[in-house]
């Protein structure tokens, strides 16, 4: 049986590790490499890693520290930023990342999933969402990475998770865009929504504050991960506490 | 003379792979070369990516009648292992027919996600000195969407559906599906017995 993944993401911005509140307003959290080794010595089981300058900026991921934390660590790692063509995708894979992820790069091209699938196979194409609840159906948003540059994608959050699963991604990183950075809990009504379309994994993001906002995403939106950042940066929550708190609530986690 | 050696078989993992034995003190060499992977003490055959074009990578190095000739310790990994099986239903592709049974399509049903990607326990099936030291907690990193059957050559199988291969054993050829340079301690220790081979 797979064990349910606790994914910390570590949003990259010039060389560092950032976090903002609702996309926005980011402070520095530490250095790229020492964060990733402590993760990896914590029990996380996979990294993410979002560099979050490059798609607004129409610049490249700079793979020289991916190759770095590629020697470093040994669990696997996804990348995401910037990755627009399947060369620049097959750069950060050949760097030694196990997965990339498209976000913004994908709608604007959404045939860009389906070459990066043929390319790679569709175990290393990550398709990330970021998804905003404005009273209606959820609706994606693009260039988040900059609040300046953020803008609607004009495309239900549904519809094009249904496009990009038929198209060949292998895996769906859903950021709920009302609940990240407010700690409240994971957005369980729409990620229960995109479960029942999603037959790849999935990906929560956005919104844990409590241990038990963890063992709620996996019990009731069935997710196979659930991705953090804050709670894990600060200290607030520590992995292994994570773990046997999981443990304790019967959901099956990597030892 | 290199003693361990990496087919460059096209993965995209073979830098991980390369990495992770660095971690353990050794340095690979990646090669495509016959009489080299031939005088070579260990051989790693790393791989990701579509069987019919692993395949067709090994034939256009000549390797194909090479490596189920070898008789130093040989790992395959994922795809690699895959590929030392009699063939593959992916691309229809006949292998390298060191392991009984080919690869299928992981079943596709609710609930059930494909590919297979995650941890995922190890339970072990009969002795082999790759897993000596492994409990019974032992949990690896899998990312496949084409799975082997349990059969004489599997020392460990995993659950996802149903019981699959997760390494087979014959003789001085080992296959892990899973990715031991991506499955952290547990991965470590394998490479670590595979290198003490």
């Amino acid at each position: 049986m797979l064990a349910r993944r606790l994914i910390p993401c570590l949003d990259v911005r010039d060389g560092q590790v950032v976090k903002g509140v609702q996309f926005r307003n980011h402070r520095v959290m530490g250095e790229i490499e020492e964060l990733a080794t402590r993760y990896r010595d914590e029990g996380a089981d996979e990294l993410v890693f979002y560099d979050i300058t490059a798609s607004p900026e129409g610049r490249q991921v700079d793979v020289s520290w991916v190759s770095r934390v590629a020697r470093v660590i040994d669990i696997p790692f996804c990348v995401a930023g910037g990755i627009r063509s399947v060369a620049q995708a097959g750069r950060v894979l050949e760097a030694g990342a196990d997965k990339i992820s498209v976000n913004t790069p994908a709608l604007e091209n959404p045939d860009l999933i389906g070459e990066l699938a043929l390319a790679f196979g569709s175990q290393c194409v990550v398709v990330g969402i970021d998804s905003l609840d404005r009273d209606g159906p959820y609706t994606v948003k693009q260039n988040t990475g900059n609040p300046d540059l953020m803008s609607d994608a004009n495309r239900s959050t549904q519809a094009w998770l249904s496009e990009a699963q038929d198209r060949g991604a292998g895996e769906f990183v859903l950021n709920c865009m009302n609940a990240d950075g407010a700690r409240s809990g994971y957005d369980i009504t729409q990620l229960k929504l995109l479960r029942t379309s999603c037959r790849v994994p999935l990906i929560a993001s956005g919104g844990a504050g409590t241990m038990a906002h963890f063992a709620d995403v996996f019990r009731e939106a069935d997710v196979d991960g659930a991705l953090a950042a804050t709670v894990f940066h600060s200290g607030a929550i520590p992995i292994p506490d994570l773990k046997s708190f999981l443990r304790d609530s019967d959901i099956l986690v990597r030892p | 003379m290199s003693s361990v050696v990496l087919v460059d078989s096209g993965g995209a993992n073979i830098g991980s792979v390369k990495y992770a034995l660095a971690r353990l003190g050794v340095e690979a060499e990646i090669c495509a070369d016959a009489e080299e992977i031939q005088r070579a003490a260990k051989v790693i055959m790393p791989g990701v990516g579509a069987a019919g074009a692993g395949m067709a990578r090994l034939r256009e190095h000549g390797l194909t009648e090479l490596i189920p000739t070898l008789t130093q310790p040989v790992l395959g990994i994922c795809l690699g292992m895959q590929l030392m099986f009699e063939n593959s239903e992916e691309d229809n592709t006949p292998a390298l027919n060191i392991f009984r049974g080919g690869a299928t399509r992981l079943p596709d049903r609710p609930g059930l996600r494909v590919p297979h990607m995650g941890w995922n326990r190890l339970e072990m099936v009969k002795p082999c000195a790759l897993l000596d030291g492994l409990g019974d907690d032992a949990y690896a990193y899998f990312v496949h969407s084409f799975a082997l059957p349990v059969n004489d050559d599997t020392v460990a199988s995993a659950l996802h559906g149903e019981a699959f291969c997760a390494v087979a054993q014959r003789d001085n050829f080992y296959g892990t599906q899973f990715h031991p340079e991506r499955s952290a301690g547990v991965g470590a220790k394998i490479l670590e017995n595979f290198l003490s081979l």
